[in-house]
């Protein structure tokens, strides 16, 4: 254990905001490389730079992803984190624990690694911070020999992740913990074996709130919706009225398309239901008094990244409505997405995601070619240019000759 | 011999009987205090979550803390939600006012529920990236430890999310928050010919650029950089160790605001840049964490009750904005990447 003293560092572990610096000195009370990490982050707070080097292949025997190498940049100073890699591993559906799954990640990293970890990384993994090259395999064999499985890194499937859903949601419109779980497992190559052009995500959110945030942190966004009304339950409007709740304002007044009413002299609410646009609001607002409808399944958007190269999209919508069921295994969606995957695998350049392909080649190809029709829900408002590329071959081309006459 | 692609553990697994009879079942949720979630099955069950903000960079002590607390009250069941929250799952409602004592006494933070500043989404930093141009955790914990009231109560207009990430990939969901704290470098990277020249393959080093700055030279066998296509990324560093991009006097933090992703009532936004830079100031980044309070009380002052910050500067106009905060505009606020012309202002109608 290092000794050495941390001034800056130290003033973090005050105020009421749980501190990641008492969290790095927990585990620096047993773990070198976490002491001696506390050392390097102290000197970046008093010079204002990182200390971090990337770079050097790192990991384990049939697997081309999963673990991120990184290297000190003065590992004569810090030989503790001269190799302090992350490993990451894939999540249950959720973030769903018992305390036993929880307790064996810790035990394993524990024997090997700093004893810190991210819990979760962005993208959804565990995120193990901080181990030597040389016990990456040991590592993975042992948390492989407790049913555990890496996460993806690089040009791969990344690590997908979904909503709370049905697990503790009263607004999911599929099963989204089941269909992370299904489709991940059917992915297995494609998440563990880097072969794209870059990388590719999919984010399962149980309706149109996003918890996930999936339209604007996937290539591929599974959004929960329905096809026919919302329902009421208007004895429960009556309760909310009661209490004084104010219905039109807070409610009807901020419906976006202005289809839904409130009868006060009721008290009851009613909705065109074809003006609908399924955004949540009224719902979220008086969840004991109106539901989804009936007919439930998924809107499929597409294209969303973040900043690099192109700056940042938002997933636009490709397929209004898919049926998301268990029991036909997800067919439908896995096509789409190995049709969409393939696509991309051929025109995509190095490091082109999803979205910025279709943005360079236009959505017409992308839609012809993966044989997705194209349908008015699919953008706001048509092209006001007229500069469409007609497929030629479409066309009569039994043609005119140069002085006019019919050939 | 480890097995391969035996994908995640089956969340069905982890699941508490509670959730296991009443999956797909539940009929509304309320929430009774700031950090409690009810949530009501149709068979009339009851399950209680109980949200304790976290660091996200935690040592296995702490786990092994909540897996004792959740052993205590919860039959030994847990989850973690997106934003890094742990959350204790009460199945029985006896049991609920006891956690709640003990996680109080042991100075757990419980919130981030409803109309709070939940917890702050953001990435590595110094702490283990190689491109940051700030700390995360640091400047999460000084934006945390300032708002902390807003995170233990429920009296905002909305809702508030934030995300920090430390460089311009925006490895967090920075670009959709209703307040994004990125780290930004202002200077090109800083060429080690003689390094370069015994650690990097030339041609992949020219590709690392997103903007085509990178030029081979020959002669020098070395590049050279176009500093005016460079916009900072530090993607070349990536590549090489020869191209340092970081600069403790130049690096620093910009702040956008105004996103969000749910679709309710709008459509989901980017957020946008009002401040290009304030300076890293750690260990308290006392610059940043003074601009998102007056930002925040700002909002509160003026929003209308449901009215996300994005919502709410979208009603009364980005210029309104800016008047009614006086942060100072500048042409830097002005987009001039591939998009620009959707933010200029094709209309004569505006306010001042
Ligand atoms: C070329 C640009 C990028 C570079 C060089 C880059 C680099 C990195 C590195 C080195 C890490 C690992 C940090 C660590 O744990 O040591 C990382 C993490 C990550 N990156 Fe990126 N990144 C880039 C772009 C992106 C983009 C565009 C996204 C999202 C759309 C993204 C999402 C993530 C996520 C989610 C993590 C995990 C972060 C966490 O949970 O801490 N990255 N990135
Ligand atoms: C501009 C070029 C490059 C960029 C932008 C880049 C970016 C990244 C990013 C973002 C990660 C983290 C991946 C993640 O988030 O999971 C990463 C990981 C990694 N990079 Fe690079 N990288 C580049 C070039 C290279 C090159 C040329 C090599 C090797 C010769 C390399 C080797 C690695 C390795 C070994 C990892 C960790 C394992 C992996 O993620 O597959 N990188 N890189
Ligand atoms: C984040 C990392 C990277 C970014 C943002 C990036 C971006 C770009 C861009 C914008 C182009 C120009 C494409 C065009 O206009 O035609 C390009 C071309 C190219 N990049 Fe990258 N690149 C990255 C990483 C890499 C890596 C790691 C390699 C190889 C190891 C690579 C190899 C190439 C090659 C060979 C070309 C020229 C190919 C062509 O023009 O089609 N790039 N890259
Ligand atoms: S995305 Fe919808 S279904 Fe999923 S947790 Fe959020 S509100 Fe519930
Ligand atoms: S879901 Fe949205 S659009 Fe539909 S009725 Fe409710 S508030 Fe209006
Ligand atoms: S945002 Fe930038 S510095 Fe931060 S973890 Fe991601 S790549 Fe690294
Ligand atoms: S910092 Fe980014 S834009 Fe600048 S030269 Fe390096 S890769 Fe290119």
């Amino acid at each position: 254990m290092t000794e050495k003293k941390t001034p800056l560092l130290d003033e973090l572990e005050k105020g009421k905001w749980p501190s990641f610096v008492t969290e790095m000195k927990r585990a620096a009370v047993k773990s070198e490389s976490a002491g001696e990490l506390l050392q390097v982050l102290e000197r970046s707070y008093v010079e204002h730079r990182g200390h971090w080097k990337h770079g050097g292949i790192v990991g384990v025997r049939g697997y081309g992803g999963g673990v991120i190498g990184r290297y000190v940049d003065e590992p004569e100073t810090y030989p503790n984190v001269a190799e302090f890699h992350t490993v990451r591993i894939n999540q249950p559906s959720g973030f769903f624990y018992n305390t036993k799954t929880l307790r064996t990640i810790c035990d394993i990293w524990e024997k090997y690694g700093s004893r810190l970890t991210n819990m979760h990384g962005s993208t959804g993994d565990v995120i193990l911070l901080g181990c030597k090259t040389e016990d990456i395999q040991p590592i993975f064999d042992e948390y492989s020999e407790a049913g555990f499985d890496l996460g993806g890194s690089g040009s791969c499937l990344r690590t997908t992740n979904c909503c709370v859903g049905p697990g503790r949601c009263e607004f999911a419109c599929y099963d989204t913990l089941e269909a992370c779980y299904n489709i991940t497992n059917e992915f297995m190559d494609e998440l563990h074996r880097p072969m794209w052009p870059y990388k590719s995500k999919i984010k399962f959110s149980g309706c149109a709130n996003d918890c996930t945030g999936a339209i604007a942190r996937s290539d591929i966004s599974v959004i929960g919706t329905w096809r026919d009304s919302i329902q009421f339950d208007q004895a429960a409007v009556k309760e909310y009225a009661a209490k004084n709740f104010d219905i039109q304002g807070l409610v009807c007044d901020k419906c976006p398309t202005k289809c839904l009413t409130y009868n006060s002299q009721a008290q009851e609410l009613s909705v065109v239901a074809e003006d609908c646009t399924r955004c949540m609001h009224c719902i979220n607002m008086m969840p004991k008094a109106i539901k989804a409808g009936k007919e439930k399944g998924a809107s499929i958007l597409i294209g969303g990244k973040s900043t690099i190269v192109q700056s940042a999209f938002m997933s636009s919508v490709v397929v209004p409505f898919m049926k998301m069921e268990v029991e036909s295994d997800f067919e439908e969606f896995k096509d789409l997405v190995r049709r969409i995957w393939d696509w991309w695998d051929e025109n995509g350049k190095s490091r082109e995601r999803l979205g910025e392909l279709i943005y360079r080649v236009g959505m017409g190809k992308f839609l012809r070619e993966c044989e997705i029709p194209a349908v008015p829900q699919q953008v706001f408002r048509p092209r006001a240019n007229p500069y469409v590329f007609w497929q030629q071959d479409d066309l009569d081309k039994s043609g005119t000759a140069l002085d006019g006459s019919k050939l | 011999m480890a097995k391969l692609d035996q994908g995640p553990p089956n969340y069905k697994e982890m699941l508490p009987p509670i959730i296991k009879e009443n999956y797909g079942k539940w009929q509304y949720h309320e929430i009774p205090q700031p950090g409690v979630l009810k949530h009501v099955a149709e068979s009339g069950a009851a399950l209680y979550s109980v949200r304790v903000g976290s660091p996200r960079l935690v040592s296995i002590d702490f786990i092994r803390d909540i897996c004792n607390l959740a052993d205590q009250y919860c039959d030994g069941h847990l989850r973690f939600t997106t934003r890094n929250n742990v959350e204790f799952l009460v199945s029985d409602e006896a049991k609920l006012k006891e956690l709640l004592e003990t996680l109080s006494a042991q100075g757990y933070a419980v919130g981030g529920t409803g109309a709070s500043i939940s917890n702050i989404i953001h990435t590595q930093g110094w702490v283990h990236c190689h491109t940051p141009a700030t700390d995360a955790s640091g400047v999460v914990k000084a934006v945390m430890d300032d708002l902390y009231e807003y995170f233990e109560s429920m009296k905002l207009p909305a809702k508030l999310k934030m995300g920090l990430a430390c460089c311009l990939n925006m490895c967090g969901s920075t670009h959709c928050s209703d307040i994004g704290i990125v780290g930004v470098h202002r200077t090109p990277p800083r060429i080690d010919h003689e390094k370069l020249r015994k650690t990097t393959e030339i041609p992949t080093l020219v590709a690392s650029c997103p903007t085509g700055a990178i030029r081979p030279d020959p002669k020098n066998k070395s590049v050279v950089v176009n500093e005016d296509k460079c916009m900072y990324c530090g993607n070349c560093y990536t590549m090489s160790p020869a191209m340092e991009i970081y600069d403790p006097r130049n690096d620093g933090i910009a702040i956008l605001i105004g996103g969000k992703v749910s679709n309710a009532r709008t459509a989901p936004s980017f957020s946008r840049m009002v401040i290009p830079f304030l300076p890293n100031n750690p260990p308290r980044w006392p610059e940043v964490t003074e601009a998102i309070r007056s930002i925040i009380e700002l909002w509160i002052a003026n929003a209308h009750k449901g009215e996300r910050l994005g919502e709410w500067i979208e009603r009364i106009g980005w210029e309104k904005f800016f008047s009614l905060s006086g942060l100072p505009f500048s042409e830097m606020l002005i987009d001039d990447y591939i998009f620009a012309r959707e933010t200029f202002r094709t209309a004569a109608g505006f306010k001042y």
